[in-house]
């Protein structure tokens, strides 16, 4: 199994869950985060005073798949969350030893 | 006593008016500074009405509003303490009057008020128990005598206050009184207190600039009964206060946020709220003096100076940490000259004509001197109150407790409740205290 982790714009979050949706993906974990990639944050000024935000909003999607369908599943979220602007965000995958629904303790492949 | 009830009932509302300024302030203020410090910013507001009211009451209008005997000019005297006999009293027995109760009230609002203009240039760092101090002693040694030498007239020509009744200097609602005196006060406190930690590395930007907002339309709906009030009756003078009052603050507010388009490429919120208060400041002093156009270019200088001013303290490096100097002290300048240069009797025979009225060059000079003197005596006297409490009992809170946030440490709240873990009952001790938990019935493990 892969834990597929992606950091992508707020606004995308909708196009991205319905391709997965789409895809057959059963579940996933939204959280909010902020960061910054090469872009760096923006600026704000208060009273002339300049006030630089290096982190910005961004999205945490978490999806549990099999390693036969990691590949895809990369495939459609970066499809889903491009822009083609500065600050997309990034998606990557990670092995997962074990996994367990905790309803029933399910393992593996059954508990996804 | 006979009183004209017309005026009474005009001064009695601006009282409340202005009273209700001082709230405003704490909005305007609350919303600029830090979420850690919101409430000891407000509070700083807001126990300037606790303290400055009674002291007003017992001593401190008779020091600026009596007669002074042999220092007549500088200050007045101690025959009015504690307002007593002043209950049947009139300002003028001839039906043209008000209540001189209703004058002293009205008058303490402003000395309130100037009070909690200071504390925005300490925001985040001053010991509450020290501001409170200072709140009583400042009103005495240096809002009182001032309020004297300019606002108090004798009986005969050219007898009070040496600025006002002496030189002839014009403010018709306290741009020397009020704001000149305030900002420069706020100048010597930061010097007194020092910077706060991090800045100006950090510029702390405002938590709430809906409460900034919210307190700039307070002021601006309170500064009608400042200025137009200040007429002290329901007539033509008030009514000249009241549109350049208005006109003036429009004026100010569109310039500021002109020049940040031009200098900054955005318009900001902070920006259209400080123009207005720039533009009340500018005006107060001249608003009973100078025509509504002459109002509107009061209002578009202040505004565009007041824009620049404010960065002055990051060039001179002294942390006013809400721009105290940078509108009030400058804006109140800015209005007090600009009475040498637009007044006309014109619009009020008490006033004068300055230079485009054909006045010549004296009525500026009077106002400079004016203006000089209340810089030079607010600033040293308040530098020497703020060092001698920062000597004794300490002016400025820990390190520690800074970056804590003064409102947990000093006043044992915080203003807001985010959520998260610490909000809902999840594990965030926040529980009733071990008296009230006592009562309670939850089973405990009984160790054997």
């Amino acid at each position: 199994m892969k834990l597929i982790t992606a950091v992508i714009k707020p606004f995308k979050l909708d196009e991205v869950k319905a391709a997965l949706e789409t895809f057959g993906v059963k579940g996933m974990t939204v959280s909010e985060a902020s960061g910054y990639g090469r872009q760096k944050g923006h600026t704000e000024v208060y009273r002339g005073a300049e006030y630089k935000v290096d982190l910005v909003p961004k999205l945490r999607v978490e999806v549990l798949v099999d390693d036969d369908d990691a590949d895809d599943v990369i495939d459609v979220i970066v499809k889903a969350a491009q822009t083609g602007k500065i600050g997309d965000g990034k998606v990557w995958a990670v092995p997962v030893e074990t996994v367990i629904r905790v309803r029933t303790g399910e393992t593996g492949a059954e508990a996804l | 006593m006979k009183i004209d009830s017309g005026s009474t009932a005009w001064v009695l509302i601006s009282t409340a008016l202005v009273l209700l300024m001082t709230p405003g302030v704490a909005f305007f203020y609350g919303g600029m500074s830090r979420a850690k410090s919101v409430l000891n910013m407000m509070m700083m507001s807001f126990v300037s009405m606790a303290t400055v009211g009674v002291v007003w009451v017992l001593y401190a209008y008779s020091l600026a509003f009596t007669e002074g005997g042999g220092l007549n000019q500088f200050v007045g005297g101690l025959s009015d303490w504690g307002l007593v006999g002043l209950e049947t009293v009139a300002t003028a027995d001839d039906g043209s009057g008000i209540p001189q109760l209703v004058f002293v009230a009205f008058q303490a609002t402003f000395a309130i008020i100037t009070v909690a203009l200071i504390s925005g240039a300490i925001a985040d760092r001053a010991k509450f128990g020290a501001w409170v101090l200072f709140t009583v002693v400042w009103a005495t040694l240096v809002y009182a005598p001032i309020a004297h030498w300019v606002w108090f007239f004798g009986p005969e020509d050219g007898e009070g206050g040496w600025i006002g009744a002496g030189l002839g200097a014009l403010d018709f609602a306290g741009g020397t009184v009020v704001h000149i005196n305030a900002g420069a006060a706020a100048l010597a406190l930061a010097f007194v207190l020092g910077k706060r930690k991090g800045w100006p590395r950090d510029p702390m930007r405002p938590h709430n600039l809906p409460f900034v907002l919210l307190g700039a339309a307070l002021l601006w709906f309170g500064w009608f009964g400042f200025n137009a009030g200040s007429a002290l009756g329901a007539n033509a003078t008030a009514a000249v206060a009241f549109i350049n009052t208005m006109v003036a603050t429009c004026a100010a507010a569109f310039a500021w946020i002109v020049v940040e388009k031009l200098r900054d490429g955005s318009s900001t919120t902070l920006g259209i709220a400080s123009g207005v208060v720039a533009g009340l400041v500018a005006i107060t002093p001249a608003c009973a003096f100078v025509t509504p156009i002459g109002a509107i270019v009061i209002g578009l200088i202040a505004g565009a100076v007041c824009a620049y001013a404010v960065s002055l303290k990051y060039k001179l490096g002294y942390d006013d940490s809400l721009d105290v100097v940078g509108v009030h002290m400058v804006g109140g300048i800015v209005g007090a000259l600009l009475i040498g240069i637009l007044a006309t009797t014109a619009v009020n025979d008490a006033g004068a004509d300055g230079l485009l009225a054909g006045g010549g060059l004296s009525l500026l000079g009077k106002q400079a001197v004016g203006v000089l003197a209340t810089l030079v005596y607010s600033f040293v006297v308040t530098f020497v109150i703020g060092k001698v409490i920062d000597l004794t009992m300490g002016f400025r809170i820990s390190e520690e407790d800074e970056v804590a946030g003064i409102d947990s440490t000093a006043h044992a709240e915080t203003a807001y409740d985010f959520g998260g873990i610490h909000a809902g009952g999840a594990g965030g001790g926040t529980g009733p205290l071990p008296a009230a938990k006592a009562a309670d019935s939850t089973p405990t493990k009984v160790e054997a």
